[in-house]
């Protein structure tokens, strides 16, 4: 029989994350520390890292990004936590996601009492073409890759059959877009965090310098709609319809339920961990949704015993703005094939009734590939512990999930987290 | 029997593109449930059965998704594609019931709305590189 409980229970004591963004000059162990920093100073009661037992760092590709492999005891030794034991975790852009769930699972045996969580990736190091052919090694490179398929152009293809399935416009996937430059604009810690009203403003600045015609647009839909200013990437996804190649590392701090409020004034519980396994993209039964998530999320709302309707704050994985669409349905948010009206009509955005990606999401807070899951739960633990500054939704959040997808579904995580 | 002996009987990555160089797309059935595996598969993951059988598919199917790809790998790049001359990958469903991953040919990229998902489509056979790099890809083109 399938078990649905942990062993005991874990909670989130400290959470910190490096700026994302494009950092020449800087390495994955750079931005770690930065981010372990950062995770230090939230701890509420303080405590000694050498109190830590062990490491679980979530990274997709430092070999082919930086040529830098078994980053692991790299990141245990430039925080002196050598030698404890330090393993990474590889499960494309879930590494991070999945990381956090291995650590949980490691506190939950009773082996451990506190663990480090981590994320990292360094991906601007390499010109773009190399970028893209790295991502797509989370793809099946004997069977998806020499189709020509790149990692947008896996996400498009679900795109595709979403609109023929449901009747999506392309307007849909780019309300997702300006929502999360909306979001992003709010968080410091983003890279790109600008309007897509402000980068219309900056072209316009930039054309007059250059003393070339200034582009005119009526709005952000119409700028977006140019296919000069939001170049096609993978149609029908556009520029500002994928995330960026980034920098970033993320860390969190978990203990064992019993030792939570010797380390914290307001903890976060994990009530729900989930994560499930699946093939290629073609190869499942549906492409207008990821069967993978789907499951997870079953998996984490069984433990946790909440509903998607109790998710008061919730993190996905927009990688892809159809990503995003296709993840409100995955977590029961919305029915399917209604996700695309929820973005149109701005139900997902900070002032909607279902908030997705406060943070801005992976498209405007950045997507170092093995950190945006890691990055996604420094967003939920600010939420919920009313630390979000201007972007703090209002009222008490009782309940946060994070939803992380690696490759176009071969994996996925999913945690929920609760403030008691 | 002497054929595939040649090219492989193992169900693996390696035979399947050998059968491709033979213009042949190749899967692998299941005896016990008759269901049929593309690319071929040495388990079924249904009975959990390995005693696989090949069987050699029509190449008739359907366009199930597709994409204009404009930013390419590297491959496609050496290939010819790129930003100027993007291409079509898409995933076919088969008649015999899978679903694979090919490029698509026949289509007018310039215009990807007139593409339409249920299309009917049949498999190719692309050749690429000269030589010892010389290999044959999966492609499927629209059935006018």
């Amino acid at each position: 029989m399938a078990k649905t409980k942990l062993g005991r229970g874990v909670a989130v004591v400290g959470a910190g994350m490096s700026k994302f963004g494009a950092f020449p000059g800087l390495a994955t162990r750079d931005l770690f520390v930065d981010a372990f920093k950062e995770m230090l100073a939230s701890v509420d009661k303080g405590f000694d890292a050498r109190d830590i037992e062990a490491l679980y760092i979530g990274n997709f590709s430092s070999d082919l990004f930086e040529g830098q492999a078994h980053v692991a005891p790299i990141m245990a030794d430039w925080v002196g936590l050598t030698p404890r034991p330090a393993t990474r975790v590889e499960d494309a852009c879930a590494s991070s996601g999945v990381a956090l769930r291995e650590g949980i699972i490691a506190i939950a045996s009773g082996l451990y009492d506190v663990v480090l969580v981590g994320g990292i990736e360094k991906m601007t190091d390499l010109p773009t073409a190399r970028v893209t052919d790295t991502l797509a090694t989370a793809a099946d490179v004997t069977y998806e890759t020499p189709a020509g398929f790149t990692f947008p152009g896996l996400y498009a293809s679900m795109a595709t059959a979403y609109m023929a399935a449901y009747g999506a416009p392309l307007e849909a996937f780019l309300r997702v877009g300006l929502k999360n430059h909306e979001h992003g604009a709010l968080n410091p810690k983003a890279q790109f965090g600008q309007r897509i009203s402000d980068i219309m403003e900056a072209r316009k600045a930039s054309a007059a310098k250059k003393g070339r015609p200034i582009p005119t647009w009526e709005d952000e839909m119409a700028f977006l709609r140019d296919e000069r200013a939001n170049p096609t990437i993978a149609w029908p996804m556009h520029l500002y319809d994928c995330s960026p190649i980034s920098d970033g590392a993320a860390t969190v701090l978990l203990v064992s339920e019993d030792l939570a409020t010797r380390f914290s004034n307001a903890p976060l519980f994990v009530i729900g961990t989930g994560q499930a396994s699946d093939g290629a993209t073609h190869d499942r039964p549906t492409l207008t949704g990821i069967p993978a998530a789907q499951r997870a999320a079953q998996m984490a709302y069984t433990m946790a015993g909440v509903s998607p309707a109790d998710i008061a704050v919730a993190e996905v994985h927009d990688c892809f703005t159809i990503a995003e669409i296709m993840a409100t349905e995955d977590l029961g948010f919305f029915a399917p094939g209604e996700g695309w009206r929820a973005a149109i009509e701005g139900r997902t955005a900070r002032t909607g009734d279902r908030p997705i990606n406060i943070s801005g999401g992976l498209k405007s807070k950045g997507h170092p590939v093995g950190a945006s899951g890691a990055g996604q739960v420094i967003e939920i633990w600010k939420q919920m512990r009313g630390e979000a500054g201007v972007r703090q939704l209002p009222g008490a959040l009782r309940f946060g999930l994070t939803h992380n997808v690696g490759g176009t579904g071969q994996t996925c995580a999913v945690h929920i987290f609760e403030r008691r | 029997m002497s054929e595939a002996s040649a090219i492989g009987t193992a169900f693996t990555g390696t035979a399947f593109y050998n059968y491709l160089k033979e213009h042949q797309l190749m899967g692998s059935r299941c005896p016990h449930c008759g269901t049929v595996y593309a690319p071929p598969r040495p388990f079924c993951p249904t009975c959990l059965a390995a005693d696989l059988e090949w069987v050699e598919l029509s190449g008739a199917g359907k366009l199930a998704s597709y994409s204009i790809i404009a930013v390419a790998p590297t491959a496609m790049l050496e290939a010819g594609y790129g930003r100027e001359n993007p291409y079509c990958s898409g995933v076919v469903e088969l008649a015999e019931g899978p679903r694979i991953s090919a490029q698509i040919l026949g289509v007018d990229v310039a215009h990807p709305e007139s593409i339409v998902v249920g299309m009917p489509v049949r498999a190719v056979f692309i050749e690429r590189g000269e030589g010892e790099v010389r290999k044959t890809f999966l492609g499927f083109e629209v059935i006018a």
